[in-house]
């Protein structure tokens, strides 16, 4: 398959913090691939590198054939690279429906086509649809979090980048979290997955790397790993 | 009656407040910076409109659009060139450069233009208006004031909550990075920002020294600074905040000049400023920032 997203030799400082240590990785079209590893490990600042919202200290991102790593995050968003923030980060003073919109935001395709999109994302999470018109800052959590993975379908998006889409939800949220995510893979859109829950983002993905402090340690096909016996002591607490 | 006559022309005062604060407020709200230098853009407008009305015999209403686009023009540029190259630099390093704009215009206008106060011919020819059998008589700049007022708070009150725009606006002041993750060009919002907040700035500067007709470099600087406090009062960042605020200041403002001291008004104003924030501390309308883990 096609590979889609490629990072290479990527480096991150934060100041004199090296936070991403030559991290290389890349997710083929069509794929889940999910990174793990423990909190400060570095999923985040590589999710931020790869939308544009940091800037590499060296090594390169490409992405259907452009060069990301050196474009303004607005642009990487137009190529259809979409990110559902770590924290959901909603906009709390605008409603529901203004939110999608938002997600919408750089399209050019038509009313039509993003009116079918609404249907989308409203059929994929009816709760959306009920309180369309209420301020996002009244949902729950898992509302929350539905309205930021609904708001970057809504920008059409042949990549969707996931950060922690679990973090805060109840077992049961999270559960409906994942089987979202997989039912949009099967829509066609590839997948990466940034998460702790290891045991969950190991189910669902076809591929995994795990990433500690600022390195891959390891990678390989996810149900590969979720047998290997240091990811389970380490993420999966096995003995 | 008397108090009806100090009322309206307090409503008046306020509104120009109401329509400098806007510029203070959406700024700060988007841009999360405080431009200090917005008031002396009022004074390059009132100049613009100065020179184009009464030098070179310009309409008057095609003068206050020449200076908005002159205060767009100004505005953007002080932007891109003063502030955007700070963006990530620390707010203190922001505002003490914002306060560097504002004399670096004020001493350029000082220089382009010397210290002696012009004439402000008003841009409203309009006649009085007379009402209960001439005890009651309102000037036509008082009523024009406060009818733009009202005009551009309908106006940007639509545009910012009925379009695309207005909406990434808001976005952006709610959440910069989530902004940019929608695709929505930050520096580009913050531009027309700064546009707005201009271009307003000018028909400010038209109202004001219409009914205030001296004209210096510094005539800017204390009706931006008490703009500021207006946006404070009502709550920064937020846009009927920024209206309430500079209404409330003006009326304020008219009556304890009129019924308690001249000298003293100023000092009465910035005093409810500070109960005000003892009480509310974001001000009227301000918002509790709310900051989810």
């Amino acid at each position: 398959m096609a590979e889609l997203l490629s990072v290479k030799n990527l480096n991150v400082y934060y100041g004199s913090i090296h936070a991403i240590k030559n991290v290389s990785f890349h997710v083929d079209e069509g794929e889940i691939v999910t990174l793990i590893g423990a909190n400060g490990a570095g999923k985040t600042t590589t999710m931020h590198a790869i939308s544009g919202l940091l800037k590499p200290s060296s090594g390169e991102i490409d992405y259907c054939g452009h060069v990301i790593s050196k474009m303004e995050p607005h642009k990487i968003v137009r190529l259809g690279l979409a990110q559902v923030p770590e924290g959901r980060r909603v906009f709390s003073g605008l409603t529901v429906q203004q939110n999608l919109q938002m997600g919408a935001y750089t399209r050019k395709d038509g009313k039509e086509a993003i009116q079918n999109d609404y249907d989308m994302v409203f059929d994929l999470l009816p709760r959306l649809k009920e309180r369309r018109n209420q301020p996002a800052g009244t949902l729950s959590g898992g509302e929350q979090q539905m309205l930021a993975v609904g708001r970057a379908l809504m920008c059409k998006p042949k990549i969707l980048l996931l950060d922690e889409p679990s973090m805060g939800l109840s077992p049961l949220l999270v559960k409906e979290i994942f089987k979202i995510i997989r039912d949009i893979n099967r829509n066609g859109v590839t997948v990466l997955l940034v998460e702790q829950n290891a045991k969950m983002a190991l189910d669902i993905a076809n591929r995994a790397y795990v990433l500690e402090t600022g390195s891959i340690k390891m990678e390989g096909e996810a149900t590969e790993l979720a047998n290997n016996i240091e990811v389970r002591k380490a993420y999966l607490g096995c003995e | 009656m008397q108090f009806l006559s100090y009322l309206i022309n307090g409503i008046s005062l306020g509104s120009v407040y109401a329509l400098i604060a806007l510029g203070y407020t959406m700024v700060y709200g988007i841009a999360k910076m405080l431009n200090f230098a917005h008031g002396d853009v009022i004074m390059i407008g009132s100049y613009v409109i100065f020179f184009a009305f009464s030098t070179f015999g310009m309409n008057p209403i095609l003068s206050v659009i020449l200076a908005m686009i002159v205060c767009t023009i100004l505005g953007v540029t002080i932007e891109r060139l003063a502030y955007r190259p700070l963006r990530e630099a620390p707010s203190l390093a922001v505002l003490i450069t914002a306060i560097g704009v504002s004399y670096l215009l004020q001493q350029v206008a000082q220089l382009l233009w010397s210290s002696n106060p012009k004439n402000f011919k008003s841009v409203v020819s309009l006649s009085p208006v007379t009402l209960f059998d001439g005890q009651l008589i309102i000037s036509a700049e008082t009523i024009v004031t406060i009818a733009v007022c009202i005009i551009i708070m309908i106006a940007l009150t639509a545009f910012i909550n009925h379009t695309s725009t207005g909406h990434a606006m808001l976005a952006v002041s709610e959440d910069r990075g989530a902004a940019q993750l929608m695709g929505i060009n930050v520096n580009a919002t913050i531009s027309l920002t700064f546009a707005i907040g201009s271009a307003l700035a000018a028909v400010a500067g038209a109202l004001m020294c219409s009914s205030y007709p001296t004209l210096m470099p510094t005539t800017g600087s204390m009706p931006g600074i008490k703009a500021f406090v207006a946006a404070v009062f009502g709550g920064i960042g937020s846009i009927p905040g920024a209206f309430l605020g500079g209404i409330l200041l003006g009326i304020i403002e008219n009556l304890s000049k009129a019924y308690i001291s001249t000298q003293l008004s100023d000092a009465i104003v910035f005093l409810v400023l500070i109960v005000v924030l003892i009480v509310k501390p974001t001000g009227l309308l301000g918002k509790k920032v709310n900051v989810k883990v």
